[in-house]
């Protein structure tokens, strides 16, 4: 009755049948294969954008005026700008933007409304941090329109004959950091956060997994050397592979992109450790969860993937709804993108960086205590 | 516990206990292994052997219990016995992607033993494997894993062994050499707790301890082990077996047949109404049958027979 050659329907149905068995049984397996594609969606579908508004701006104001305070609105009505406050000084505007606290500094310089009605065509400053040139562009190209709509609403009647070309005032723009808005200023540093996040995590998370998988764990155990020494013996080699990581980097980064260094190189590294550091203890912590290889390294990509779509890197950090803001705030790569780019491109020292230090400080020692507590209860 | 006790036995725990969730994994197992004794442990797969090894070797903590390994308290002092103890696991647990030289280097250097490029090369050398030092572990047959699991287990120059199962799917000339090793290592006052599915290793074994789910159900020597189940067996040579296997297997008297290659063994508790069976089955056909002594063999596929059926009345 049953045929020996061709296909059998009833054996591939046991086929299929011990395939979700064994699949209903690899829970992190089936997380990863319903929780990938929510997330991608999630992510592609609300947190990238394109055109960022809402982007964080100052103001240093030493005129209010009607017109002033005109333009001030048409800035905030176009959507692109958010003032979220007023600085007294240029110096307090350039610290500012080196921290990253604000993305814009609009600089309304003393006397400006009485030299336009005396038609001596003032300038208003906008200074820019364009280090990521993708999340300034579209509202610094805003600024004609807003400059256009101010000077048809406001300058009316008896005003009318300031409003013909040339523009009564002018409005400058600076670009600080990366004024000829090169991507790779921007891409290349991000990318060496976004490559040791992936090797660091993986290849600690796959080293201990394969030791366990194998058996040869319970052989190192038995042997008088602790859980510890295990632990930070094996990835003590992946330190020394993410510091080679990041110099081939800052090396093309040099050589081949010609982006700038203006901070210090001794920082840099310092910021690697630490970022390596904080990537080390997630791959421990992905080891003690993951069965075998094959779900530590889908574990890996399970981290990776926020860190790679919300930190910044591959879209402006400013662009993201608050949510998606809130979750990159949570992610290694953000502070160190943030880092990185600041030390490279801005000249950064210790005072603008230490607000992105702390938190890979607070998240490394956090992930570490959850490190130890789930490789405890793996042991026994 | 004496100290006299703690010098005369290299192993000597009671009450051991130890689960897995729900399951009773170790059920109140007590072991004594003299100082240069070879003890077997026996018992069907899943039975509790390796956890109770790992216990021993301080690998895991048990659930309650006590005892001394090599003098060192199993519970408090695991350290000094991992120290102290060569413990072989039941999968070949070295790694593949090193040399063979590598692999011995790295146990070397955890046990921090003194000279230890010497002891490597020499331990190497003793192998027979010093033109092959340089091949990769992984590359290396089934029976020539074992020794080199063996040797690096004995690099630091434990004085108890504990080896899980470590002939398993090695072929029957290695096992032999690779148990002529251990007599000789025993000989040298090295005690060595090894467990198997072997009965020619378990006869080569001066104590028997016999451990089904988890619980211990004999222990001793196989004298004593074969002795303590009161089975009379009889062997029944000639043709068509299997027939009469299903004829005995009913029969009064009989509580366990087993074909091996020479005859049908039978075997019972109650000797006489054993022979009346033998005889009455045999009475008109071309058969012989002979009263023999019962074999550990028999003893233990009685034991593993007995208590599964116990196992499946508790449940």
């Amino acid at each position: 009755m049953s045929r020996h050659g061709g296909f059998s329907l009833s054996r591939w149905w046991s086929i299929v049948g011990k395939e979700f068995l064994q699949l209903r049984r690899d829970r992190v397996t089936f997380a990863m294969i319903v929780g990938l594609p929510i997330i991608q969606m999630a992510l592609f579908g609300y947190a990238i954008n394109t055109a960022p508004k809402h982007l964080d701006t100052a103001i240093i104001s030493s005129d209010n005026t009607t017109i002033t305070r005109s333009f001030i609105w048409a800035m905030r009505n176009s959507e692109y700008f958010k003032f979220v406050g007023e600085l007294p000084n240029e110096a307090a505007g350039r610290e500012a933007l080196a921290q990253g606290k604000v993305l814009f500094v609009v600089s309304i310089p003393a006397g400006f409304t009485r030299q336009l009605l005396r038609g001596e065509r003032p300038a208003l400053l906008i200074e820019a941090d364009a280090t990521d040139s993708t999340a300034t562009a579209t509202a610094i190209s805003a600024l004609n329109g807003i400059t256009q709509s101010v000077i048809q609403k406001e300058l009316t009647g008896p005003l009318a004959p300031l409003a013909g070309a040339p523009a009564p005032f002018e409005v400058k723009v600076h670009q600080l950091y990366n004024p000829e808005n090169i991507t790779q200023y921007n891409v290349v540093p991000g990318l060496m956060g976004v490559i040791l996040a992936l090797t660091m995590v993986m290849m600690t998370s796959l080293a201990i997994t394969r030791e366990r998988e194998r058996g040869t764990m319970e052989n190192l155990l038995a042997m008088p050397a602790t859980p510890l020494e295990v632990m930070t013996g094996k990835i003590l080699p992946y330190i020394g592979i993410g510091l080679i990581q990041a110099t081939i980097i800052l090396l093309g980064a040099r050589f081949v992109f010609d982006v700038p260094l203006f901070g210090d190189i001794g920082a840099v590294y310092l910021v690697v450790l630490l970022f390596v550091a904080a990537n080390l203890t997630v791959g421990i912590t992905l080891s003690s969860l993951a069965q075998n290889q094959l779900q530590a390294v889908q574990l890996t990509i399970f981290y990776f993937l926020p860190n790679l779509l919300l930190s910044g890197f591959m879209f402006p950090f400013q662009g993201m709804p608050a949510w998606a803001q809130v979750l990159g705030n949570l992610l290694p790569l953000t502070y160190f993108n943030r880092l990185i780019r600041g030390i490279m491109l801005k000249g950064n020292g210790w005072i603008e960086s230490w607000p992105s230090v702390w938190p890979l400080i607070v998240f490394t020692l956090v992930v570490m205590l959850i490190a130890v507590k789930t490789y405890r209860r793996t042991l026994d | 516990m004496t100290t006299a006790a703690n010098a005369d036995f290299a192993i000597d725990v009671q009450g051991l206990h130890k689960h897995f969730g729900q399951k009773h994994v170790v059920n109140n197992v007590s072991l004594q292994v003299r100082r240069g004794e070879i003890f077997g442990f026996l018992g069907p797969n899943g039975s509790g052997k390796t956890t109770t090894i790992r216990m021993m070797c301080g690998l895991l903590k048990p659930d309650s219990g006590s005892g001394t390994c090599l003098g060192y308290d199993i519970l408090r002092q695991s350290a000094a016995i991992k120290c102290s103890v060569g413990y072989m696991t039941q999968r070949f647990s070295f790694w593949d992607d090193l040399t063979i030289a590598e692999n011995l280097d790295f146990v070397a250097r955890i046990y921090g033993i003194p000279n230890r490029r010497e002891t490597v090369r020499q331990t190497i050398a003793d192998l027979g494997l010093t033109g092959r030092a340089r091949q990769l572990a992984g590359e290396l047959s089934g029976g020539w894993k074992q020794r080199m699991a063996l040797a690096a287990c004995m690099l630091h120059n434990p004085k108890l062994l504990l080896l899980d199962e470590p002939t398993a799917g090695v072929d029957p000339k290695a096992r032999r050499d690779f148990w002529d090793e251990l007599q000789g290592l025993a000989a040298s006052g090295i005690s060595v707790l090894v467990s198997t599915h072997y009965m020619d290793e378990a006869s080569r074994c001066h104590k028997l301890a016999y451990i089904a789910y988890g619980k211990l159900l004999a222990q001793g020597t196989a004298a004593e082990v074969i002795a303590q189940q009161n089975l009379s067996s009889w062997a029944i040579y000639g043709d068509r077996l299997i027939e009469l296997q299903n004829i005995l297997r009913n029969q009064p008297g009989v509580d366990q047949t087993v074909i091996f290659g020479d005859g049908l063994h039978v075997s019972g508790l109650d000797a006489a109404a054993l022979e009346r069976s033998v005889q009455a089955v045999i009475a008109d056909k071309a058969l012989r049958a002979a009263k023999i002594d019962t074999g550990l063999e028999d003893v233990f596929i009685y034991m593993m027979s007995g208590t599964a059926d116990n196992f499946r009345g508790e449940t």
